[in-house]
C-alpha cells in the first residue's frame, strides 16, 4: 500500500520530464536544452569515473562536497550561534530590549551585499564562502528562537519553579524543548537560504564547487553545463530538505500528535 | 505550619488596580486537607500563587514551616487546573513525574521506581510510557497528582484540580485525595468553587469573600469517616453544612434572597 502511494504521489514527474523533452526538441532553442541532452551532459561532468566508484569521477568530488560542506558547516554553526542567541534574547526581557533593533538592522541587509565585505576580510576561498552563509540565515533562526522562548507557557514555567528545577533543567527540559517547533520552522527557511548563499558566494569567488562550476559552464557558452548545474543544485535542495523533514517527524513527534489530539 | 498574616495584594496601580485580597488571615495545621470556597474571581488563585512563591503579594505575610516565603519553597508540590498545560508534552508521563526528583538526590533508577510507584498509586500503572496528550483529561490529572505525590511534599496545594472534568472523574479523584492523604499523611490545601466538594473531602472548609477577598468564615467539617460518595452526601450534617456554606458564598446576595 505504503509503496503504491509512494508511486501515486511521484506519476507527475516522470510525466513532466517528457512534456519538458518534447516541448524543448519542438522549441529547437540552444537556451532550452532537452532535459535527455541534459542529463548526458550531467553524466560527462561527473559520472565517468570507474564502476568502483561508483562512477562518480574527480571533477565530482572536487566539486560537490567541498559545497556540500561548506554549506551544511554554515548552517549548522548559525544554527549552534542564532539558537543560544535566540533563547538569550527570548528570556531576558533587557537584553532583547537592548539588542532587538540592532538585530532587526542586521537582518535587513541582503546578505549578497555583504560579499564584498567578507571578500575583502577573507580574500576568496571557504573563510568568506561560510561567513556569508552564517551571516545570511542566522536571523531566522534567531529570531525564531527568541520567539519560541518568549511565548513559553507560564503555567510550564509556574510547573518548573514550583517543582524546584534547577536552571539547567530548566533551560533544557522546559525551555528548549517548549521552543523547538518554533526553532525548527526557523532551520528549515535557513537550510534553502543557505544553498542560494553557498552558490552566490561560488559564483563571486571561489576556485571549487557547484557554483564554480556553474560559472565554468556559462564562461565558456557551454549552455547543457549551465542546466546540469541548476539541476544538481535542485536535487541537492530537494535531498536537504527531505533529510531535515525525517528530522523534524522524528524530534516533534509530540508536537504534531499533541496539535492534532487536543 | 502554614500561617498568614493579614495577607493583600492588588494588581497594577492607580485607578485602574483590582485589590484581590483584602487582609487574608489562615493557619493550617500539620496534616490537615484545608479547602477554600470564595465566589469565582475572588483570589482564590492569587492566594495559591502567593502561597507557592509564584506572585509576591503587595502586603501581609506567609509563613511555611516557620519561614517567611520569598521564592518557591522547598517540599511543596502544586497541582494546577489546567493539566493539559502543567504536564510537559514532550515527556513521557514518566518523565513527567519523575523529573522533579532529581534535586531529592535520587539517582536515574530510583527516580524512575518512584515515578512508577506513584502512578501505581493514582492507578496508571501501565501509563507511563505514554504522553500525556494520549490520556483521557481525567487521566491527566492523575498523573499530575502522581507528581506531586512522588515529590514527597510537606504541602500539597490544589488549585482547583477537578474544575474540568466530568462528574464521575471528579468523584473519583475526590475519593484519590482522600486516598493519598490518609496514605501520605500530608497537608493539602485544596482550593475550588464547587461548595459540595469542599465539604466532602475537607476537614475544614475557609469561606472567602468576594474580592478583595477576606476569610468571612472558618468550618470544621464533622463527619463520620471514612467519606463515601454516596452516604457522606445523605449525611444530615453534610446537608446542613452545604447549605451553611452555599449562603456564605453567595454572601449578601443569598441572605437577601431568603429575607425576601
Amino acid at each position: 500500500m505504503i509503496v503504491l502511494r509512494r508511486i501515486g504521489r511521484l506519476w507527475l514527474v516522470p510525466v513532466v520530464i517528457v512534456v519538458w523533452e518534447l516541448a524543448t526538441r519542438a522549441l529547437g532553442d540552444d537556451s532550452f536544452p532537452p532535459p535527455s541532452t541534459i542529463a548526458g551532459r550531467m553524466r560527462e561532468m561527473w559520472l565517468t569515473g570507474p564502476p568502483s566508484r561508483l562512477w562518480i569521477n574527480d571533477s565530482a568530488i572536487a566539486n560537490i562536497p567541498p559545497s556540500v560542506v561548506r554549506l551544511l558547516g554554515g548552517w549548522l554553526a548559525a544554527a549552534l550561534a542564532g539558537v543560544t542567541l535566540g533563547l538569550l534574547l527570548g528570556r531576558s526581557a533587557l537584553l532583547s530590549r537592548l539588542f532587538e533593533p540592532i538585530v532587526h538592522f542586521l537582518r535587513a541587509i541582503p546578505p549578497p551585499m555583504l560579499l564584498s565585505f567578507f571578500l575583502a576580510l577573507f580574500a576568496i576561498g571557504p573563510e568568506m564562502q561560510v561567513a556569508t552563509i552564517i551571516f545570511g540565515v542566522i536571523w531566522p533562526i534567531l529570531i525564531n528562537s527568541a520567539d519560541g522562548a518568549r511565548t513559553i507557557d507560564r503555567q510550564h514555567l509556574d510547573t518548573a519553579l514550583v517543582f524546584g528545577l534547577s536552571r539547567g533543567q530548566r533551560l533544557w527540559r522546559v525551555i528548549l524543548p517548549s521552543a523547538t517547533p518554533k526553532i525548527f520552522a526557523g532551520l528549515r527557511v535557513s537550510l534553502s537560504l543557505a544553498l542560494i548563499l553557498m552558490v552566490i558566494s561560488e559564483l563571486v569567488g571561489s576556485t571549487e564547487g557547484i557554483g564554480y562550476q556553474l560559472l565554468d559552464a556559462r564562461r565558456s557558452y557551454d549552455r547543457p553545463g549551465v542546466w546540469a548545474t541548476i539541476v544538481i543544485l535542485g536535487v541537492l535542495g530537494f535531498l536537504l530538505n527531505s533529510a531535515f523533514l525525517a528530522v523534524e517527524r522524528r524530534v516533534l513527534s509530540w508536537h504534531r500528535t499533541a496539535k492534532q489530539t487536543t | 505550619m502554614l500561617e498568614i498574616h493579614n495577607l493583600t495584594h492588588t494588581y497594577g496601580t492607580g485607578p485602574g488596580a483590582h485589590e484581590a485580597l483584602g487582609g487574608v488571615d489562615l493557619k493550617v495545621a500539620e496534616g490537615e486537607l484545608v479547602c477554600i470556597v470564595g465566589p469565582s474571581g475572588c483570589g482564590k488563585s492569587t492566594l495559591l500563587r502567593s502561597i507557592a512563591g509564584l506572585l509576591r503579594p503587595t502586603g501581609g505575610e506567609i509563613l511555611f514551616q516557620g519561614d517567611p516565603v520569598e521564592r518557591t519553597p522547598d517540599n511543596l508540590a502544586v497541582v494546577f487546573q489546567d493539566y493539559s498545560r502543567s504536564l510537559f508534552p514532550w515527556m513521557s508521563v514518566a518523565d513527567n513525574v519523575a523529573l522533579p526528583l532529581r534535586r531529592k538526590g535520587m539517582d536515574g533508577r530510583q527516580r524512575r521506581q518512584a515515578a512508577l510507584d506513584a502512578l501505581e498509586q493514582v492507578d496508571l500503572a501501565g501509563a507511563g510510557g505514554k504522553y500525556p496528550w494520549e490520556l483521557s483529561g481525567g487521566m491527566q490529572q492523575r498523573a499530575s497528582i502522581a507528581r506531586a505525590i512522588a515529590y514527597r511534599p510537606t504541602l500539597m496545594l490544589m488549585d482547583e484540580p477537578f474544575g474540568s472534568v466530568d462528574a464521575q472523574t471528579r468523584e473519583d479523584l475526590e475519593d484519590l485525595v482522600l486516598r493519598v492523604r490518609a496514605k501520605h499523611g500530608m497537608t493539602i490545601l485544596l482550593i475550588t468553587h464547587d461548595i459540595d466538594e469542599s465539604v466532602y473531602v475537607g476537614d475544614r472548609v475557609i469561606v472567602l469573600s468576594k474580592a478583595p477577598a477576606k476569610v468571612v468564615s472558618d468550618l470544621r467539617v464533622q463527619l463520620p469517616g471514612p467519606r463515601d460518595q454516596i452516604t457522606t452526601r445523605e449525611h444530615p450534617g453534610f446537608v446542613q453544612l452545604r447549605a451553611e456554606v452555599g449562603r456564605l458564598v453567595r454572601g449578601r446576595q443569598g441572605q437577601a434572597a431568603s429575607t425576601g
